[in-house]
C-alpha cells in the first residue's frame, strides 16, 4: 500500500471509532435521561416539582422521600387509599421469586419425564405444553379470571403465581439441555443401580446449574413486570405489586399528584429487576439468547 | 427427541408431568376452550340468559368500526414500535461491535432498560413529557409548540411508541450483537481487500448475514408490540385521548373487563388467538430454516 494510502484508511479507521464512541454515548444518554430525571426529582419536595421546575441535579428531601414512599405510601387523586411502597416491594418480591421458582421446578420435572422415559401419550403432553406458546394469558383473560373466581384464588398470593408458572419455554430449554447428556451417564448410573430420582438429584440437577441459574434471572424480572394479571385479579391493596401500583398512584397524571413520592416509588420499582441483570449479566445474556432458541 | 437409554416405568413420569399438566389445563385449554365457546353465545340485555349465536359475535366484531380502527391503531403501533426498536439496536450494536476501548462497559449501560417493567417506563417516560412536570414536555411549551399527550392524540400515540420502544431497545441489542460477533472475521477481511469501503461492507455483507436474526427479532418486536405493551398503554393514556391509543389488547380488556360485553370480548381474544398462532408458526417456521444454514 502506498503512503497517503495508508494514512487515509488510518484517517478513516480513527473517525470511525469516534463515531462509534459518539452513538454508543448518545445511546447511553437517552438510555439514562428518564432515569436520572426520576432519581434527582426523588430528592426534592413536591412543590418544586409541582411547580414545573424540573431539577437536574440532586435536592436535599431523597431521605425524607423515600421514607415516606417507603411507609406511607401516596395516592392518586381519585383513588382513596395509598400502600405504602414497602408492602408492595414485598408482594413483589414474593411473587417474583415464586413464579421464577415454581417456573423452573415444573419446568425441569416435566422435561426430565419427557427426554428420560418412554410412556403412553408422551408426544401428546409434550405438544400440549408446546402450545401453550401460542396462549398468552393477554388473550385468555376474561375466561381465566373466572375459573380464579371459581376456585376462589382472587386475592390471594397463590391466584398471583399459579397460574403463570406453566411454562412452555423453560420446559424447551430444559429438554434441548438434556438431549446433550451423554447416553454412558444413564447407562452408568443404571449398572450402579441408581433409580430416575437419584439420577436426577446427584447427575441432571448439578449439570442444570448454569441453565437453571440464566433462567432465573429472566423468569424473576418476567415474574416482577406482570402487569395485567396482577390488577385483574388484586382489589385487596394489601396484595398490590409495585409496578401495578405505580401506575396506579399516576391515576390520570394530574399536576398536584405527590409526584416526588411517585419518583421515589418508580426507582424502588425499578431497582431490583435491575439490579438482577447487571450483577447477573453474564446468565442473563446466555438466559435470554438460549430461551429463544 | 427423546435419549436412547432411557429409564423404565411409566407411572413416574406422569407424576412428573402432573404439575405442569394439572396447571396447563386448569389455566390454559379450559379457558381457552371457555373464551372459544362463549364467542359463539349472546347474553340478552338483562345478563339472564344466553343463546348460541354461531359465528355473528365474529361478523359484529370484524364489521365493528371502533375495532377497525383499534386494528388500525395496533398495526400503526406495533411496526413504528418494532421498526425504531430495531434500527436504534441495529445501530448501537453496530458501533459497539467495532473494537475500541469500553464496549463492554457499553455494553452493560445498554442492556439494562430490558429489567424495566411496561409499566415502569411509561412512568419513567411521563416525568420526562408530562405538559407541566416534565423536562422535555415544558421545554416545548416554552417553545410555544402545543403538547398535551392527554388531549392530543397524534402525540398520546408518538409517547407510547417512544416509551415501549426504548424498554425493547436492549433486547434487539443482545441479539444483534451476538448475531455480528458470529460473523467469521475472514469474511469482512475478504471484503476489505476487495476494496469495498466500510458502508458498502454493511449493506453487502454484513446486513444480508444478519437477516435471520432480523427476522426473528421482527416478529418477537411484533408480538411485544401487541401484547406485553399493555401496561404503557394503560398507565400512560388508558387508550385515550379519545381511542388514538386504544390497541386491540386494550380494547379487549375494556370491553371485556369495564364494559362486561362478554360474548364481543371473547370473540376478540380468539382473533388475538388466531393472530398469535400465526406469527408463532411463521417464528418457527423460520428457525427450523434457520437450522439449515
Amino acid at each position: 500500500m502506498t503512503d497517503p494510502a495508508l494514512r487515509a484508511s488510518r484517517a478513516r479507521q480513527r473517525r470511525s471509532r469516534w463515531f462509534a464512541h459518539g452513538a454508543l454515548l448518545l445511546g447511553v444518554l437517552i438510555f439514562a435521561l428518564p432515569i436520572w430525571i426520576t432519581l434527582v426529582g426523588s430528592t426534592h419536595d413536591v412543590n418544586t416539582i409541582g411547580r414545573g421546575d424540573v431539577p437536574l441535579w440532586f435536592g436535599a428531601h431523597g431521605i425524607e422521600n423515600y421514607l415516606a414512599a417507603w411507609s406511607r405510601g401516596s395516592a392518586a387523586l381519585r383513588n382513596t387509599r395509598a400502600v405504602p411502597a414497602g408492602t408492595m416491594l414485598w408482594n413483589s418480591m414474593v411473587m417474583a421469586t415464586l413464579i421464577a421458582v415454581g417456573k423452573i421446578t415444573i419446568s425441569i420435572l416435566s422435561a426430565y419425564a419427557v427426554v428420560f422415559f418412554a410412556f403412553p401419550g408422551r408426544m401428546l403432553f409434550f405438544w400440549m405444553i408446546f402450545i401453550t406458546l401460542m396462549l398468552p394469558i393477554e388473550v385468555r383473560i376474561i375466561p381465566t379470571f373466572q375459573v380464579m373466581v371459581d376456585l376462589h384464588l382472587t386475592d390471594s398470593m397463590a391466584g398471583l403465581v399459579i397460574p403463570v408458572i406453566a411454562s412452555a419455554t423453560a420446559t424447551l430449554l430444559f429438554r434441548q439441555f438434556f438431549l446433550t447428556i451423554p447416553d454412558e451417564y444413564v447407562e452408568a448410573a443404571k449398572i450402579d443401580g441408581a433409580g430416575p430420582l437419584r439420577f436426577f438429584r446427584d447427575v441432571v440437577l448439578p449439570l442444570s446449574r448454569t441453565n437453571i441459574a440464566a433462567l432465573f434471572v429472566i423468569l424473576f424480572i418476567y415474574g416482577w413486570n406482570q402487569y395485567l394479571w396482577p390488577l385483574l385479579i388484586i382489589t385487596d391493596t394489601s396484595l398490590e405489586t409495585i409496578v401495578v401500583g405505580l401506575s396506579k398512584m399516576i391515576g390520570r397524571g394530574d399536576a398536584q399528584n405527590e409526584w416526588n413520592a411517585i419518583m421515589a416509588t418508580a426507582i424502588l420499582a425499578l431497582l431490583p429487576p435491575v439490579a438482577v441483570v447487571v450483577l447477573m449479566q453474564r446468565w442473563f445474556v446466555k438466559g435470554l439468547t438460549e430461551t429463544e432458541k | 427427541m427423546r435419549k436412547n437409554v432411557i429409564f423404565r416405568g411409566k407411572l413416574l413420569p406422569l407424576l412428573l408431568l402432573l404439575p405442569q399438566l394439572v396447571i396447563t389445563g386448569l389455566f390454559f385449554f379450559w379457558p381457552a376452550g371457555q373464551a372459544i365457546w362463549s364467542s359463539m353465545l349472546r347474553e340478552d340485555a338483562f345478563g339472564l340468559s344466553s343463546n348460541f349465536v354461531g359465528l355473528e359475535n365474529f361478523t359484529d366484531v370484524i364489521l365493528d368500526p371502533t375495532w377497525r380502527a383499534a386494528a388500525g391503531t395496533t398495526a400503526v403501533f406495533a411496526f413504528s414500535v418494532a421498526i425504531l426498536a430495531l434500527s436504534v439496536a441495529l445501530l448501537l450494536a453496530v458501533q459497539a461491535d467495532k473494537a475500541i476501548r469500553g464496549s463492554s462497559l457499553y455494553k452493560t449501560l445498554l442492556i439494562w432498560p430490558y429489567a424495566v417493567a411496561p409499566a415502569v417506563a411509561a412512568v419513567l417516560w411521563l416525568f420526562l413529557f408530562h405538559p407541566q412536570i416534565g423536562l422535555i414536555g415544558r421545554a416545548l411549551s416554552t417553545a410555544q409548540i402545543a403538547w398535551d399527550y392527554r388531549l392530543n392524540g397524534g402525540q398520546a400515540m408518538l409517547l407510547v411508541i417512544v416509551a415501549s420502544a426504548w424498554k425493547q431497545v436492549s433486547y434487539n441489542f443482545i441479539f444483534f450483537l451476538a448475531g455480528l460477533q458470529s460473523i467469521p472475521k475472514s469474511v469482512l477481511e475478504a471484503a476489505a481487500i476487495d476494496g469495498a469501503r466500510p458502508v458498502r461492507r454493511f449493506w453487502t455483507v454484513v446486513f444480508p448475514l444478519l437477516s435471520p436474526t432480523s427476522f426473528f427479532l421482527l416478529t418477537v418486536n411484533l408480538v411485544y408490540a401487541f401484547f406485553d405493551t399493555f401496561g404503557v398503554i394503560h398507565a400512560l393514556t388508558q387508550g385515550g385521548p379519545a381511542k388514538a391509543t386504544e390497541t386491540l389488547i386494550y380494547k379487549v380488556y375494556i370491553d371485556g373487563v369495564e364494559n362486561l360485553n362478554l360474548g364481543s370480548s371473547a370473540a376478540q381474544s380468539v382473533i388475538l388467538m388466531l393472530i398469535v398462532i400465526a406469527m408463532t408458526v411463521v417464528q418457527f417456521r423460520f428457525i427450523e430454516r434457520k437450522v439449515h444454514y
